[in-house]
């Protein structure tokens, strides 16, 4: 089923395309990477989806909904949850505070005057948090977590308002490398179970050819190539770009040299 | 109205604009190349001109001509000049790390002191400058005369801006100005000695900022109340044009010239509004002024300032609580009358203050306006019963919230739309609205001299009753914002304030939240407005003027701005301070100033984080004491 159709998105900054007719389809359950240069617009891309930016022209389908240009809270009432490549956390609160702040959020109940917030939803925060792997850490500030366990509480915080589509702005960078496949891991799991479709980018090449079911690349603004990691792994133009002619030729004989 | 009328209005328009210009170019600059809003601007603008009116007279007893005359002028803007080193040197090198409230505190600091220093040195009585030779009579235009020296004036603003132009653009010095306004960090990076450079700026603002206040003496003596006068239109006028861009100053300078001469026209009452208003205007449409642009650091992830952990009381905390309010309660029944008295007003105060806290500490919404609401509150509960109404106190009282929060709604709803600088610009700007009507419409709240007779119903009249009285409603309106910090509305309040960006993911309508929260800081504020008149027995501008705005700041930060009940105790400090050491001297102004810097610069995080770090250095040997 198909979850999100981004169609023909437009973006400038000044005289620079973000991004250039950009298009996609995500299903639900489906893991899609998004990988490129640094600058090649993938920011841009997910803040547009997210709502966190507008853009120029073009459309965003969610679950049959438009959503284009709609402001970040009314995507996110539409069932979108993210992640920032700079986490964002309320670095005031606990961790268990930052998930029960999606979970009132969830239930509408951020003007209410006189509750006790610190126990409004705890089990059910303490209960996501399990599922990330932090439920030891809830009472302590996020502000004194390691980077990449404050990328794990943005994925409880996200899978708070139980969405359907997730956006991960690099969810694996500054963890130590036998985290990120756990992360990526976790999350390929929650995606299938309860059919979530995870849009991610990653400059980490595991966790993109690994996890993902379908790989884009994005260059300059434009998608150069996309279909499953194989396929994308061996089409040439995302060699060139990545590699150069030069480092291409360098890359083949390197593996052969591994594989000897 | 004929057309040399207009023309004539126009150019008097046009010599507003240049001197505004010339003054609002030097905050301007400033501020581009350090980030601070430098409140001693307009102190700098006053000792201009009371330099100005003591060194031209000598000059031109030497040589009576135009030329000495100007010679006179520069000289002042020069020695202003050199006082802005002096204040880099002493003061502003040291807090430019400093979270932006405190540095404009610290600045504030300064205005008091030199306000002192001005009254010590050339006394409280306005000094009238000497006009300036040949350029005493009228020049002859369309049929009507226009003074000679506005037409200078009228020159000077281009001719600086000019100057200001070639400086920037041909000098070394220049293009550091203009490459740390828009790179400050990267400037830093570069090798560039940051030190020297902030100092040069100073020296090129404050000769500015002094003349400007030197030009002016031939229109408007020399005057102690200088400062804070200029420094809100300069305010606005960076604001307008964008801040750190000269240009952008140039062009509301213009607007502004332009505004106040043909409103006296259309709306002779409320010209001050007109220029706050068109604040308002611009910045809704244009958040960082026409010129300017966003701040390049705004992306950044770094600790707010404000409230970091919502602590619980212990019990030691809740029982030291319950006996602080205990001991409160006691005063009327063993002090005297005058120790109920300043009791009071420390229980309206502390309920003022917090509603601060509530809206800075929480919300992380800088506001340098919150007297308005306190004002507001105030002339509600005065007019009500004083007016052609002559409702009783208890209606007033209710009313007093009731107007303060309306107030702090509209006008709230221009406010949250910005962030940072130009959000505490624009609420200072509608507390000079607020200060302005009650100042200007002299029908209804009497203006400077306001109104009297605002006394509490009979069975309230005497002392102790009323303070029984301001007791029950304050601590009432304490307990419950306190209730709203820790509840769910507080909570999106400082989630807003951590990460707009992650509020708005997770769904949180982050500027309808603001402006409700801004709204119910405003109607507490109202409250305690409306206790003081029935206080006071009177109301006056005072009431929601920028001192007073700023009293509650530094109740704030003397408390301690990352605790939830530091600002009580600030507000009782402060108070009492201020109760004990004004009748002993003086220079009580100048004490105060160094306080605020003090405080500032020793004790950032105010009494009540004084307090937790000696609790945290006493605690720590006793862990390792434990784990060894």
């Amino acid at each position: 089923m198909t979850l999100l159709v981004v169609d023909r998105l437009n973006k400038r900054f000044g005289g620079v395309f973000a991004a250039r007719d950009v298009s996609f389809t995500l299903a639900a359950g489906e893991m899609l990477a998004i990988i490129g240069p640094n600058g090649a617009g993938k920011s841009t891309t997910f803040n547009m989806v997210g709502g966190q930016l507008k853009p120029d022209s073009g459309s965003i389908t969610l679950d049959g909904q438009a959503i284009t240009g709609r402001p970040a809270r009314a995507v996110w009432r539409c069932g979108v949850g993210r992640t920032f490549q700079v986490a964002q956390t309320f670095v005031s609160m606990s961790v268990a505070e930052n998930v029960q702040m999606a979970l009132v959020s969830r239930h509408g109940e951020s003007r209410r005057l006189f509750a006790d917030t610190r126990r409004l939803h705890r089990e059910a925060a303490l209960a996501l948090l399990a599922e990330v792997g932090m439920r030891a850490e809830a009472d302590r500030p996020v502000s004194e977590l390691a980077y990449g366990d404050v990328k794990r509480v943005e994925l409880a915080v996200a899978l708070a308002s139980q969405p359907k589509l997730l956006l991960m702005d690099e969810p694996t960078a500054g963890m130590a490398p036998r985290e990120r496949g756990g992360l990526m891991t976790l999350t390929a799991r929650l995606a299938r179970e309860r059919g979530i479709g995870v849009l991610y980018t990653e400059h980490d090449m595991e966790a993109v050819f690994g996890h993902a079911d379908r790989v884009m690349v994005l260059v300059r603004g434009e998608i150069i190539a996309a279909g499953s990691p194989d396929h994308v792994r061996g089409d040439a133009r995302v060699r060139q770009v990545y590699l150069g002619e030069a480092g291409t030729a360098a890359a083949l004989k390197a593996r052969r040299k591994a594989v000897a | 109205m004929d057309l040399s009328f207009l023309v004539l209005q126009s150019l008097s328009g046009f010599a507003s604009a240049s001197s505004l210009f010339v003054i609002a170019s030097g905050l301007t600059l400033v501020f581009g190349v350090t980030r601070i809003v430098n409140f001693a601007h307009g102190s700098f603008y006053m000792l201009g001109a009371y330099l100005a009116v003591t060194i031209v007279p000598r000059l031109l007893d030497l040589s009576y001509s135009p030329w000495t005359f100007f010679l006179g002028v520069l000289l002042a803007a020069l020695l202003v000049g050199l006082i802005g080193v002096a204040v880099e040197m002493l003061l502003l090198r040291r807090i430019y790390r400093v979270p932006e409230l405190f540095q404009l505190l610290a600045t504030f600091g300064v205005v008091l002191i030199v306000e002192d220093v001005v009254l010590k040195i050339w006394g409280p009585v306005d000094i009238a400058g000497p006009r300036a030779p040949s350029l005493r009579h009228g020049v002859e235009i369309l049929g009507q005369r226009f003074p000679a020296y506005e037409l200078v004036l009228i020159g000077v603003g281009p001719l600086v801006l000019a100057l200001l132009w070639l400086v920037m653009h041909r000098t070394r010095f220049g293009v550091l100005i203009r490459a740390a306004t828009q790179d400050r960090e990267m400037v830093g990076a570069l090798g560039v000695n940051q030190a020297r450079l902030f100092t040069l700026t100073l020296f090129l603002g404050a000769s500015l900022a002094g003349l400007g206040g030197a030009l002016q003496i031939p229109r408007i003596p020399a005057n102690s109340h200088m400062d804070l006068s200029i420094i809100t239109d300069a305010f606005v006028v960076t604001v307008v044009g964008g801040m750190g861009s000269v240009p952008g100053a140039f062009l509301a300078a213009l607007l502004i010239g332009q505004l106040q001469a043909f409103g006296i026209l259309i709306l002779p009452k409320v010209t001050l509004v007109l220029v706050f208003a068109l604040m308002a205007v611009v910045l809704v449409v244009k958040p960082w002024g026409l010129l300017g642009r966003p701040d390049s650091g705004s992306g950044r992830v770094v600790l707010p300032e404000g409230i970091l952990t919502l602590r619980r009381f212990r019990p030691p905390e809740a029982a030291l609580a319950l006996l602080a309010v205990a001991a409160l309660l006691a005063v009327p029944l063993l002090g005297d009358p005058y120790t109920t008295k300043v009791a009071t007003e420390i229980l309206i105060f502390a309920l003022a203050a917090f509603s601060l806290q509530f809206l800075v500490g929480v919300g992380g919404l800088v506001s340098f306006g919150h007297a308005a609401y306190f004002g507001l509150g105030a002339y509600a509960a005065g007019l009500l019963v004083t007016g052609p109404l002559k409702a009783p106190m208890e209606l007033a009282l209710l009313a007093a919230p009731l107007v303060a929060g309306a107030g702090a709604a509209l006008f709230g709803f221009f406010i949250v739309r910005l962030s940072g600088i130009y959000l505490a610009m624009l609420t200072l700007a509608f507390a000079q609205i607020v200060y302005a009507i009650g100042f200007q419409w002299v029908e209804v709240t009497g203006g400077d001299n306001g109104v009297v007779g605002v006394w509490p119903s009979a069975w309230a009249s005497g002392r102790t009753v009323y303070f029984y009285l301001v007791a029950a409603l304050t601590l009432s309106g304490i307990v419950l914002l306190r209730r709203v910090i820790y509840a769910p509305f507080g909570y999106t309040l400082r989630a807003a304030r951590d990460s707009a960006t992650r509020a708005g993911a997770i769904g949180l309508d982050v500027r309808t939240h603001r402006w409700l929260g801004f709204t119910l800081a405003g109607a507490a504020a109202g409250l305690a407005g409306g206790l003081y008149a029935f206080q006071k027995g009177s109301i006056d501008p005072t009431l929601a003027a920028i001192p007073l705005s700023i009293d509650f700041l530094v109740m704030v930060l003397v408390g301690g701005i990352q605790t939830v009940m530091g600002p009580l105790l600030g507000a009782a400090f402060f108070h009492t301070l201020k109760d004990v050491v004004m009748p002993l001297t003086e220079f009580w102004r100048l004490l105060l100033g160094l306080a605020i810097i003090a405080t500032v610069l020793v004790f950032p995080r105010g009494l009540a984080g004084a307090a937790d770090t000696l609790r945290g250095r006493a605690r720590a040997p006793a862990t390792a004491a434990a784990s060894a």
